[in-house]
């Protein structure tokens, strides 16, 4: 079983795998990266046998390294996440994902009446949970759990 | 002491505690002589894009009695907004006309989201459900200037505390002093847990109650808040608690001598007419130290005090 996981993960010479998603993030994970546009190999597992968390999911993106901005999104959308870089098939870095403090451009604030959902304005929160994620937005200032765009 | 001068106010959480004592210090030498001229070369933009007759007057009058210059709206049906111009681009145009702005909008967050773009400092008069800061520092005046402090003090808020915007900012802003808090209303409309956890957060206490009765032998300060009906989804229910939070001359017997009843107006029933004439009722002043306080805001900000 660890041998074959290996094989797979090693299967992309340059490019990330991002593992130790919760089997039912792994979808929101790929949509909020904009996966279905990249133009080269992605291979999408999910409901994988994880010994941490029952149920896995993990994503393989051939050819793509990730900003930071895109780190934070998948530290809101899948907090349990390792990010892991592949450069000529050597795992260059693997680190966990974590949420950082303000979250700028991640989340849409959940208050209807909030000028963010009605102004051109970028949304902003302060992280004030990390378990449970829950955030205050910097507008209305009202505190909330993470709606993702 | 530090300068106030450029700063926006747009959350009561934006100054520390010796902010408001330094604006409420200042307001009191306005309140003794509140026609100062000090402000003729300055221009003052006051735009409501909702009305509010009473916080708009509040503050023009403020204006006018340091000399200042007002222009603004109070009707946004007439401006170029109902042509759909953003909040962004009214902002920057009214900055250019203006030296501070005091802007009232029906939107959450849109007096933060103002202050970071305009070029002039913004004073909030009311951002949707959010914030209202100017109604709070006025109250806070009125709680100083009535029991001659603000620490220590036994602070009763009734009626629907759950949505009044009123009462959770002076609870935050009483929880800067040794103040006991006490919560009375309806289980529907009790105290929202964030604010209660804030008040245990800074190592005060709070009780809850849903009787008027049973805060009154102890209560300095009763704040009195407007229960709506539209608040609860099934009317019946409206109309089993309404009568429970009006206060009435008879209510207040065996209260404390110091205690005054607060309000942030209008009132619609909760509070009879004979409480008017009891040496109780200070609702009527506490509008009157709005005019003081924002006279104080204004001043400060544009650096002149
Ligand atoms: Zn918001």
């Amino acid at each position: 079983m660890d041998n074959k996981k290996e094989l797979v993960v090693s299967a992309i010479e340059n490019g990330t795998v991002i593992d130790h998603i919760p089997a039912d993030a792994v979808y929101k994970v790929a949509s909020i990266l904009n996966l279905s546009l990249h133009d080269d190999e992605v291979i999408i597992g999910t409901n994988l046998e994880s010994k941490k968390l029952g149920k896995k999911g993990i994503i393989k993106i051939k050819n793509k390294y990730f900003k930071q901005n895109e780190i934070d999104k998948i530290a809101v959308a899948a907090p349990t996440a390792t990010l892991i870089e592949i450069k000529d098939s050597k795992k260059v870095v693997k680190r966990k994902v974590e949420v950082p403090d303000i979250l700028q451009a991640i989340v849409k604030c959940i208050n209807p009446n909030c000028i963010t959902n009605v102004e051109d304005v970028q949304t902003k929160f302060k992280v004030i949970d990390k378990h449970p994620l829950t955030i205050q937005c910097h507008y209305c200032e009202k505190t909330q759990q993470p709606a993702m765009h | 002491m530090t300068t106030l001068k450029g700063r926006n106010l747009i959350s009561i959480t934006d100054y520390t505690k010796e902010e408001y004592i330094q604006i409420l210090d200042l307001a009191k030498e306005f309140e003794a002589n509140p026609k100062q001229p000090i402000l003729n070369d300055k221009v003052v933009a006051s735009i409501f894009f909702e009305p509010s007759t009473r916080t708009r007057l509040s503050f023009e009058s403020a204006a006018n009695m340091l000399g200042a210059r007002i222009i603004g709206f109070s009707n946004p049906a007439a401006t170029s907004l109902q042509k759909g111009e953003s909040l962004h681009d009214t902002i920057q145009m009214v900055s250019s006309y203006s030296d501070i702005i005091v802007m009232r909008h029906p939107r959450d967050g849109a007096a933060r989201y103002a202050g970071e773009v305009a070029s002039v400092p913004v004073i909030n008069a009311g951002d949707g459900a959010n914030q209202h800061p100017t109604q709070c520092m006025l109250d806070l005046y009125s709680i100083r200037k009535t029991q001659g402090t603000l620490d220590d003090l036994h602070i009763t808020m009734v009626g629907d505390l759950k949505y009044g915007r009123t009462v959770h900012s002076l609870v935050q802003a009483m929880c800067n002093f040794k103040t006991t808090f006490h919560f009375v209303s309806p289980k529907e409309l009790e105290m929202p847990e964030s604010v209660k956890r804030h008040v245990k957060d800074k190592g005060l206490n709070y009780k809850e109650y849903t009787k008027l009765e049973d805060v009154i032998p102890f209560s300095d300060i009763i704040y009195m808040t407007r229960i709506q009906k539209e608040r609860f989804p099934d009317p019946t229910e409206y109309e089993k608690v309404k009568d429970c939070y009006v206060l009435d001359a008879a209510t207040l017997k065996g209260c404390k001598e110091n205690m005054r009843v607060l309000h942030p107006l209008p009132r619609v029933n909760e509070i009879t007419m004979d409480v008017d004439k009891t040496p109780y009722a200070y609702y009527f002043q506490q509008a009157q130290n709005g005019v003081y306080v924002r006279q104080a805001l204004i001043a400060a900000i544009l650096g002149v005090k």
